[in-house]
């Protein structure tokens, strides 16, 4: 096990989490500020995915499928917010989690409809084909370099976004107190839809980003899903901060579990047993870490409200 | 206090008792009439109703959601299978050994989990829950990701065959009564209203001195109990179990079927199993696509009838919606 080695693990590490970011900062966001689960957020992942593999294909442009794909999502996710969400802020956690759950089922037939049932091919754009050479003899592949570009950048927006811009403020305002941002004239409805709306284009960012990496189909926003909960659960719901922090800890303990825990356990113990465990381990790896950390903080690392 | 008449009270003992003789009576006419499939329908039914109710308990009057319970529904399973390995074969047996490591598993799960609450809470089942999952899939001498086949049939004893399936269903329909008729007495008992309690106000129960996270602790390790039992239950039907009975989807179709029948309702858990199960079973036959309409249902139940279906069965102050107590006062 070498230096660069080491280094590409934890360059991959970084670009999922950095993934896992985009889809949390949405999903964080809307429990923060409307007080509302969506499991549907990992549904606006697939969307984005086939937008854009299905554009890139009509287009030949990879850059016009991504901006199309984001924005179509952006759409998708206003129409959802304005039917649906709206009517769900003040039901409890539980209405929220078995209507969203609803729109899964809903939107996985009508992808399967729309683009059958098998998986879509995305390719990446092929200037962005190739290793890219980092320095020292470490050759890392250049697509994977754009996504980790890209988590920077929206995780960067994002903090601009909220920390220095109204929208903001309107939208920290409504986190701390809903009700006082309320009084104070803040159209809280308008606010919510935009949060909402900002959310989608993440997820969609990450969703026409991914599909290249991994496979296109039906069920991919829910095994997305579940890692984006545990990012927001350790980061403490609500905290933006906290679910980049968490995200790029589970992005990469989930990285180093499948590196090295197979290695590891062949050194340690027979070659059938690390054969038969090390998978298991290294799934349940960023698990442990949630379960871990929720035993000793309760309410995830940076708890959004005191 | 209105009294409805017209509408057909499973309190009513008539209703109750004709309904029963209908179950009772449903292996016979089903094969009088050659339609033996549902028998396997009705018991795979029974079963399901049956872990959903643990479920309802969990969550209606403890309030506490888990997004991990088919994880319990396999490690019953599991069990079965591992016992019937080591040379157990009595079913009932079987039953309990499955019983015991799931509530072992759950008292583990449990004592970690109960530190948290609310959506922590249901995310730190899942977490256990997708462990218990991973390590399912890792369990080669039980088939891992392929799952594992009986080879042989549990024994019931008394001269009686469990390959009958009608047989198998009065076995399960039996205990399914003995199970449903202990949780409809758990509610009204001191244990259960203190539960209800701590659903409303964990403070005020712990202020009047109720041990509130070792009664916790027992409710989630009794449901999960029952959920062993079922997933016994299913592994004995159909002779197969495999990971994916665990997968968190299971978990939340579980609490969607609760929420469905309505959350806390006395026949929230079964009137949500049933009508789940039945629809899953009709839409599969009809089309390629048969989620969508089961999403759609969801999404109108929850927008226009947010307590489930139970309002249908009788009135709402049945169960756990409300405490005894707090009845007595407003009274």
């Amino acid at each position: 096990m070498d230096a660069i080695f080491l280094i590409e693990q934890l360059l991959n590490g970084v670009g999922y989490g950095l993934m896992l970011f985009m889809l949390a900062a949405g999903l964080t966001l809307v429990f923060g500020v409307m007080d509302t689960m969506n499991l549907a957020h990992g549904t606006l992942f697939m969307l984005g995915a086939y937008f854009a593999a299905t554009i890139h294909v009509l287009t030949d442009s990879f850059a016009l499928a991504i901006v199309l794909a984001v924005i179509l999502t952006m759409i998708v996710g206003a129409l959802l917010e304005v039917l649906l969400m709206r009517r769900l802020y003040q039901r409890n956690h539980l209405n929220q989690v078995v209507a969203t759950f609803g729109v899964i089922l809903l939107a996985d037939d009508f992808v399967k409809w729309a683009w059958g049932a098998a998986p879509v091919m995305a390719s990446a754009p092929e200037a962005l084909s190739g290793p890219l050479e980092l320095g020292g003899g470490l050759l890392y592949p250049a697509y994977r370099l754009l996504i980790v570009g890209a988590g920077v950048l929206a995780a960067v927006a994002l903090y601009l976004i909220v920390n220095r811009t109204r929208v903001g403020m309107l939208v920290r305002a409504g986190a701390s107190n809903r009700h006082m941002a309320e009084m104070m004239g803040v159209r809280v409805r308008t606010v919510f839809t935009l949060i909402f709306v900002i959310g989608a284009a993440l997820a969609g960012v990450a969703g026409s980003l991914m599909g290249p990496i991994t496979s296109v189909q039906v069920g991919m926003g829910e095994s997305i899903l579940i890692p984006a909960l545990v990012v927001i659960v350790i980061g403490g719901i609500g905290s933006v901060r906290g679910s980049l922090i968490a995200a790029l800890l589970v992005g990469v303990v989930d990285t180093a579990g499948r590196a090295f825990i197979s290695p590891i356990l062949r050194e340690i113990s027979s070659p059938t047993f690390a054969a038969d465990v090390a998978p298991a381990l290294s799934s349940v790896a960023m698990y442990v870490l949630m379960a871990l950390i929720l035993i000793f903080k309760p309410a995830g690392l940076f708890p959004a409200r005191g | 206090m209105q009294t409805n008449v017209s509408s057909p009270s499973l309190k009513n003992p008539l209703v109750a008792g004709s309904l029963f003789l209908a179950l009772v009576s449903l292996p016979v006419i089903a094969t009088a009439f050659g339609l033996e499939y549902y028998i396997g329908f009705a018991m795979r039914m029974l079963i399901v109703m049956l872990i959903a109710s643990s479920l309802n308990f969990l969550m209606g009057c403890g309030g506490l959601v888990a997004l991990g319970h088919a994880s319990f529904v396999g490690m019953g399973a599991y069990a079965l299978v591992a016992l019937m390995e080591a040379g157990v074969e009595s079913t009932w047996l079987l039953w309990l050994g499955a019983m015991a490591v799931a509530a072992l598993a759950a008292l583990a799960v449990g004592a970690l989990s109960l530190r948290t609450s609310g959506v922590y809470f249901i995310m730190i089942t899942l977490a256990f829950a997708q462990m218990l999952y991973y390590l399912a899939v890792s369990l080669r001498v039980y088939g891992g990701d392929d799952g594992y086949n009986l080879t042989v049939s549990p024994s019931l004893g008394f001269g009686l065959d469990i390959d009958d399936d009608r047989i198998l269903y009065w076995v399960v329909l039996l205990t399914c009564t003995v199970v449903f008729a202990f949780l409809y007495q758990l509610v009204g008992t001191r244990f259960g209203q203190a539960m209800i309690g701590i659903r409303d106000n964990e403070g005020r129960m712990r202020a009047l001195g109720y041990p509130s996270y070792l009664l916790k602790l027992q409710a989630f390790v009794l449901t999960a109990a029952i959920a062993g039992l079922g997933g016994a239950m299913m592994v004995t039907q159909n002779g197969f179990i495999s990971p994916s009975s665990m997968h968190w989807s299971q978990s939340a179709i579980l609490i969607v079927m609760v929420v469905l029948g309505g959350l806390g309702h006395r026949w929230g858990g079964v009137a949500g199993a049933a009508v789940w199960v039945s629809l899953e079973e009709v839409l599969r036959q009809l089309t390629e696509f048969w989620h969508w309409p089961l999403g759609a249902l969801l999404i109108a139940i929850i927008l226009y009838a947010p307590d489930g279906l139970s309002p249908l069965f009788s009135r709402a102050t049945t169960g756990c919606k409300t405490n005894r107590f707090l009845r007595w006062r407003s009274a």
